[in-house]
């Protein structure tokens, strides 16, 4: 058994209309290759970038959230390399000053106890384009050029968005931790406004860093060799490729061997990691401030303005159901975790009307469980919140029992029937009628003289035996406590 | 400060510029000459002076998160050396994206 490390470094498109130093459309989505581009975004020379506002702010705004110490003042830095998609020859960055730093996100962890990830820094930097690889072409084709290697197209729509990424510390144990990180980040920037969350339209993009070492390495704090891997197109991808490479990484190190130091791409067809064409060139970005920017000085009355104007966030959020509904913190944290789970429980909540822990207690259980097992999220459910107060409400008034409350979830979840209607259809009302449950236990009591005598001779603990089977006879639908007011009378009478 | 071959083909390498041994050669020394000078100038005591990553007197000069027009595509990619559909078009390259 090793000890898993992992970091994260995630990029988020933040949410503007323009781009980062030039005013092209940000709206870069299905819009036709190279039509929001200008001299700046191409890199014609001579021209100057000037940085959007709104970018800062956002950049900001998810800063504070993450409870980071923001910079008073910040550089801009240029990564240089070579790419087709980077048309300048380098990325604008931050290096050695970044807009954010030192910051952290709880989660919960694998122990079940809250636990900090460290949020190293926060910075803003600019998007490349978009590269795309055709296949060599044919021997009739008209274009005669590189026809054995294929070709590559690029569009610079994307090319100077802003994205703002985000570098934990390694402080993340597992692949549910680090899955558990990424949910509560994704939640957080959707309550700011700075990000979509969409990850498979590349809003969202993540690369993990992982290493395994030793308790005796762990106990000297040391670490074993790192390996990155990239290419997580999805929250699944991410824990799926995380459990992988601790599976290789073990077979490796129990067979005596070392890690070595690569760069790893998620396979999403064969489920498993795979050794990316390393780069040429060794990584050696040669950052150094970039001279066409002036430094971002800015004001702590600023920073404390737009800490007044952060929205109600997940931790936030919890506390409130804590206090205000009388949650359990676990419970709390559950259902904040996701925006849309928090919101459905309040809609839920709302048009309950009694107590919010009752909704906590079937949201928490009976409707993940369903959740989990189905793989849906609560958005794509077929019905509303104020269907599962209704359900609740059937149950307080004894039309039907809890666990058949249960089972009409389940066929709520399948079907999306309103709850009533299911337990009409199937005639699941409660058995409460005395005179019919009398009957059935009077049958029951007259079938089985031998238990009848045993429990009236002393073993009460019978008792359970019978009701079980009063429940069975009424296929679970008698109403339990009056099935145990009965029983008991006709037996002890 | 004396630079190697070895650094002059790794900075050609990372400039993505093909040299000949001549060329590296020529490179090296001139290169090794610049640096030279720089050893010059560290000899001026500048312990009481602050590093600066900007010698110009502007700070936080930000614009409007506001959109302005683009250029037309067929102008954008009137420099290209290839172009494909709207794309531009260049030799093949794997790797990342
Ligand atoms: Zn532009």
């Amino acid at each position: 058994m090793y000890h898993v490390v992992i970091g994260m470094e995630l990029h988020a498109q933040l949410q503007t209309q323009s781009k980062m130093f030039c005013g092209c459309s940000a709206d870069y989505w299905a819009a036709p290759p190279n039509s929001h581009v200008c001299p700046v975004c191409l890199a014609m020379p001579g021209v100057l970038p000037v940085i959007n506002a709104k970018a800062v702010e956002q950049t900001v705004r998810a800063g504070l959230a993450l409870n980071c110490q923001i910079a008073p003042f910040s550089v801009f830095a240029r990564k240089n390399y070579h790419y087709p998609d980077l048309p300048k020859g380098y990325q604008i960055s931050q290096y050695e000053l970044p807009l954010c730093h030192d910051g952290w996100l709880l989660i919960e962890g694998e122990d079940g106890q809250p636990k900090r990830i460290g949020i190293r820094r926060a910075h803003l930097e600019e998007d490349t384009g978009k590269s795309i690889h055709v296949g060599p072409l044919g021997p009739g084709s008209e274009r005669a050029d590189h026809p054995t290697d294929g070709a590559t197209l690029i569009d610079l729509n994307r090319a100077g968005l802003p994205l703002l990424e985000i570098v934990t510390e390694a402080d993340m144990a597992s692949g549910e931790e680090a899955y558990r990180y990424l949910v509560k980040l994704r939640t957080i920037l959707r309550t700011l406004g700075v990000n979509s969350g969409d990850m498979e339209k590349g809003a969202m993009r993540c690369e993990v860093n992982l290493s395994l070492r030793t308790a005796e390495q762990a106990a000297a704090g040391q670490y074993g060799v790192k390996v990155e891997v990239k290419n997580l197109n999805s929250f699944k991808a991410v824990r799926d490729s995380i459990a992988y490479e601790i599976q290789r990484q073990t077979a490796v190190l129990d067979g005596g061997r070392a890690v070595r130091q690569v760069t790893m791409g998620w396979d999403e067809n064969r489920r498993c990691t795979v050794v990316q064409r390393g780069k040429e060139s060794s990584e050696d970005y040669r950052y150094f401030p970039e001279p066409d920017l002036p430094p971002l000085e800015l004001s702590r009355a600023w920073v404390e303005g737009v800490r007044a104007s952060l929205p109600e966030l997940p931790d936030a959020r919890a506390a409130r159901f804590v206090r205000d509904c009388g949650l359990t913190a676990r419970d709390a944290a559950l259902l904040t975790v996701e925006r849309a789970v928090a919101d459905w429980f309040e809609a839920a909540v709302a048009a309950y009307g009694g107590a919010p822990r009752e909704v906590a207690n079937w949201v928490t259980g009976q409707l993940f469980a369903l959740l989990k097992s189905e793989e849906g999220d609560i958005a794509s459910l077929p019905f509303q919140p104020a269907e599962l107060a209704d359900l609740i409400r059937l149950v307080d008034a004894g039309t039907i029992n809890r666990n058949t409350g249960k089972k009409v979830l389940e066929q709520m979840v399948a079907t999306g029937q309103p709850p009533a209607a299911i337990v009409e259809a199937q005639g699941l009302a409660q058995l409460s009628d005395e005179a019919d449950l009398v009957q059935v236990i009077d049958a029951l009591l007259a079938a089985n003289p031998g238990e009848v005598a045993k429990y009236r001779a002393g073993k009460t603990s019978l008792l359970g035996w019978f009701m079980g089977q009063v429940m069975k006879e009424t296929r679970g639908k008698a109403n339990p406590d009056l099935v145990r007011r009965l029983v008991t009378q006709r037996l002890d009478g | 400060m004396h630079l190697s071959t070895a650094d002059v083909e790794h900075i050609a390498e990372l400039a993505k510029l093909a040299l000949t041994l001549e060329e590296i050669e020529q490179y090296r020394r001139q290169l090794s000459d610049i640096l030279e000078h720089f050893e010059t100038l560290k000899q001026v005591d500048t312990s009481s002076v602050p590093p600066t990553a900007s010698v110009l007197p502007l700070r936080t000069v930000m614009r409007a998160d506001v959109v302005r027009p683009s250029l037309p595509t067929d102008d954008a990619l009137a420099n290209a050396p290839d172009r494909e559909d709207g794309f531009f078009r260049v030799r093949a390259v794997f790797g990342e994206e």
